[in-house]
């Protein structure tokens, strides 16, 4: 197998936890934290359970001590406390001591701003500063210059698998020396615009999501934010840094079947695994662990269940589990915390429980594992799909 | 480690940039602080059905997108990269009001749909039946050059050998009064609109898409090689030589090496000074290059310099609309191109001959 690049940080903020230690809680104790919606006002309130942070947009500026003239969105401050975190974690006391960069992603940036202030734009001068975040780079910029950053900075938008190809746009950022360090992941805030549009699409549970089981009625939304610290192992070296994990192995692909819908045969999820494979060189059977997409559509599931038994052969597949019951589906923070989650799942040699599960789907044999597992964690394979066809997987490996 | 080439290009813009030569129907229009679109012939490209459907910026992606394939004479790509900088817009917007206006109730998700940033690559792998590598950028003024800077970096790694990139915005009349409203857009009656020599804020604004076929290989078509390129999220005006003049020895280069430069240049007297502070040293005997008084200002205007600057290596020619000052070369091999927008996202890109 090839050695991968070294994550040496990790910052949360998710619905079931404010800090890796507190989701890592939840997750080996079944809190999954999938309620009514109180942050934001709306006429879906009484059909729609979402992933919420408790907290107010106050709270989190406090959090953060931001000036009361501030312009973050929600989406901003969840990704600078998430981002500070994961530095922090990592022992960075100077950002800019090595050639550091910061890969962002979001799905709608500030829109939790924009959608809040849209009717005061024309009447209210205090709002004209939520423009700004018009331009999605926003929320990169207001982590970057929370972390004191000066370097590259960019984002990536590809909808649901977006952190996914900010790891993976920063591990290969890091291969090829372009980078020394790299600050990867995403964050997205619950909106009004996305809820809406889900509902649209008639892909939200009025429960709670049930990944992979028969009767699946669709997902719950959430909000979250994760970043993680990538660093060559040069910069580990000198810095005598303890590895966390290594991504190993990464793969994009496009379904290029339909606008929102996956392919049947989830043509897509299987090259993109393909591809993590051949990058990492690893086997499927050397996969301990599968942190599956699993949104619990009918459609996602389906598809990335076909492609699971395309990869892996009949009734071959590893332990897997989606952790959406948990947290929601939260857009292009998903893969960001999953990761987070692939990598506890490696250094705790546990693979998390699949709640809500009952009954498995006709179309194939795939029993997704439904309780906590101890087990030796060496490869953790995790799965990102969004609109327009994107597909994204990562292998998470142990150091050695 | 292979190299990078623009085999193919096609620009949809303000200006006639489709079926043209090189700029010679160019039109400097400082009276209008938004540029409209010279727009091309839809259906030669896209079925009747989708093209009530698509939002402009799809339909602009697409055509600009095959008349770059075109040109390179390929028929499909190993991977598709664009950037944008506000994304699907309209689409957007649209979204947002009937939510807002109607409040929550009676909605379609056409417009949801369509709304997210990578539409427009989605669609174009879509229609090509692309399977490979897609990949949307959307951090401001650097939303294309991310896109160039992975596209090259794939090259470079052998892991591709023809990419497909560009840059996308669109702009509409609500988003235009909004950012005249918030001082992105120069007031209404501040005309004539001088992008060089400018004495007020804000920019004139356009919309665009600008697309190239990269590859690893040279051929007839070849238009010039991306060197390199380089993104900085902020930065004094007083470190920019500095950074500027180690991203060039990097390349091997120095300033006596450069045959033009492009700058991105807006007319905001806020933030023009970056350009300035090296027009004036070190750049003062290097032919100066500018395009937003015909672009327009938009997130990913920086494509259509790019564009520029590749047109001028493969003519050996600098149309004289696009010239800062009157210094001429014999030959232009080497072209650095920087492009800011508000002091933030800066790049430096390097192409040659």
């Amino acid at each position: 197998m090839n050695k991968g690049v070294a994550i040496t940080g990790m910052g949360i903020i998710s619905a079931i936890g404010n800090t890796i230690e507190e989701n890592f809680i939840s997750l080996v104790n079944n809190k999954m934290a999938i309620t009514t919606i109180e942050n934001i006002s709306t006429v879906h309130s009484n059909a729609i359970k979402v992933g919420e942070i408790k907290k107010s947009n106050d709270q989190l500026a406090g959090e953060l001590q931001l000036s009361p003239d501030n312009n973050f969105s929600r989406t901003a401050m969840l990704g600078a406390i998430a981002a500070k975190q994961a530095i922090r974690n990592a022992g960075i006391s100077s950002i800019n001591e090595y050639k550091t960069g910061l890969i962002s992603a979001t799905s709608v940036g500030g829109m939790d701003m924009t959608e809040k202030k849209h009717n005061e734009f024309f009447e209210n001068e205090a709002a004209l500063k939520y423009i700004d975040s018009y331009d999605s780079g926003d929320v990169a910029h207001k982590i970057a210059n929370e972390l004191g950053l000066e370097g590259m900075v960019t984002t990536v938008s590809t909808a649901c698998s977006s952190a996914a190809n900010a790891i993976m746009l920063g591990a290969r950022m890091i291969k090829s020396g372009k980078l020394d360090r790299v600050i990867v992941g995403g964050t997205d805030a619950l909106t009004k615009f996305t809820i809406n549009g889900f509902k649209t699409l008639m892909i939200l549970s009025d429960g709670y999501n049930m990944p992979f089981d028969n009767d699946r009625k669709g997902l719950n939304l959430g909000e979250a934010a994760a970043y993680l610290v990538l660093e060559s192992d040069e910069v580990v070296r000198k810095e005598n840094k303890k590895v966390l994990a290594r991504v190993s192995g990464y793969g994009n692909a496009n379904d290029a079947f339909h606008q929102t819908a996956s392919s049947e045969n989830g043509d897509g999820a299987f090259l993109a695994m393909q591809k993590a494979f051949q990058v990492a060189d690893l086997k499927p059977e050397q996969i301990d662990y599968i942190n599956v997409h699993g949104t619990a559509t009918p459609n996602n599931d389906l598809s990335e269940g076909r492609a699971i038994v395309r990869i892996f052969g009949d009734d071959k597949a590893p332990d897997f589990s989606s952790t959406k019951p948990f947290t929601g589906h939260t857009l292009a923070a998903a893969a960001a915390i999953e990761a987070v989650y692939s990598v506890l799942a490696i250094q705790n040699n546990v693979v998390f429980p699949n709640l809500n599960f009952k009954t498995p789907m006709e179309e194939f044999n795939l029993v997704p594992q439904t309780t906590l597992k101890h087990k030796n964690i060496e490869h953790v394979l995790s799965n990102s799909f969004g609109f327009g066809g994107n597909c994204s997987t990562l292998i998470f490996s142990k150091s050695e | 480690m292979s190299k990078t080439y623009i085999n193919g290009l096609g620009c949809i813009s303000a200006q006639k940039t489709f079926d043209t030569v090189f700029l010679e129907e160019a039109e400097l229009n400082e009276n209008d602080n938004v540029l409209t679109l010279k727009v091309p012939v839809y259906k030669d490209f896209i079925a009747p059905m989708a093209i009530r459907r698509m939002a402009k910026g799809v339909k602009n992606g697409i055509v600009a997108a095959a008349l770059a394939m075109k040109e390179a004479n390929i028929t499909n790509v190993d991977a598709i990269i664009t950037g944008t900088g506000l994304g699907c817009i309209e689409d957007s917007d649209k979204f947002l009001k009937a939510i807002l206006d109607n409040k929550e109730e009676f909605l379609t998700p056409t417009a949801f749909i369509q709304s997210t940033h990578n539409t427009v690559g989605a669609q174009i792998a879509l229609g090509l039946g692309c399977k490979g590598y897609n990949f949307t950028y959307v951090n401001g003024a650097v939303s294309f050059e991310s896109s160039l800077l992975d596209a090259k970096m794939q090259i470079d790694d052998n892991e591709a050998s023809s990419i497909l990139i560009g840059g996308i915005d669109e702009m509409n009349d609500y988003t235009a009064s909004l950012f005249k409203r918030a001082g992105f857009i120069k007031k209404d009656n501040e005309v004539p609109y001088q992008v060089l020599n400018a004495t007020t804020k804000g920019a004139v604004y356009g919309e665009g898409a600008t697309f190239f076929v990269l590859e690893s290989e040279k051929n007839e078509s070849t238009y010039a090689e991306v060197l390199d390129v380089e993104i900085w999220n902020k930065m004094d005006v007083d470190q920019l030589e500095a950074k500027m003049n180690s991203f060039l020895k990097s390349n091997g280069l120095e300033i006596a090496d450069i045959d033009a430069v492009v700058f991105g240049y807006n007319g905001d007297v806020e933030y023009d000074c970056y350009y300035d502070n090296l027009a004036t040293t070190a750049f003062i005997n290097v032919p100066q290059v500018y395009y937003k008084h015909l672009s327009g200002e938009y997130y990913t205007a920086s494509a259509f310099g790019l564009w520029l600057g590749a047109k001028i290596i493969k003519t050996q020619q600098i149309p004289a609309i696009v010239e800062v000052n009157a210094v001429e070369k014999s030959a232009y091999k080497n072209i650095l191109l920087y492009n800011q927008y508000k002091g933030i996202d800066h790049s430096f890109t390097l192409i040659s001959k």
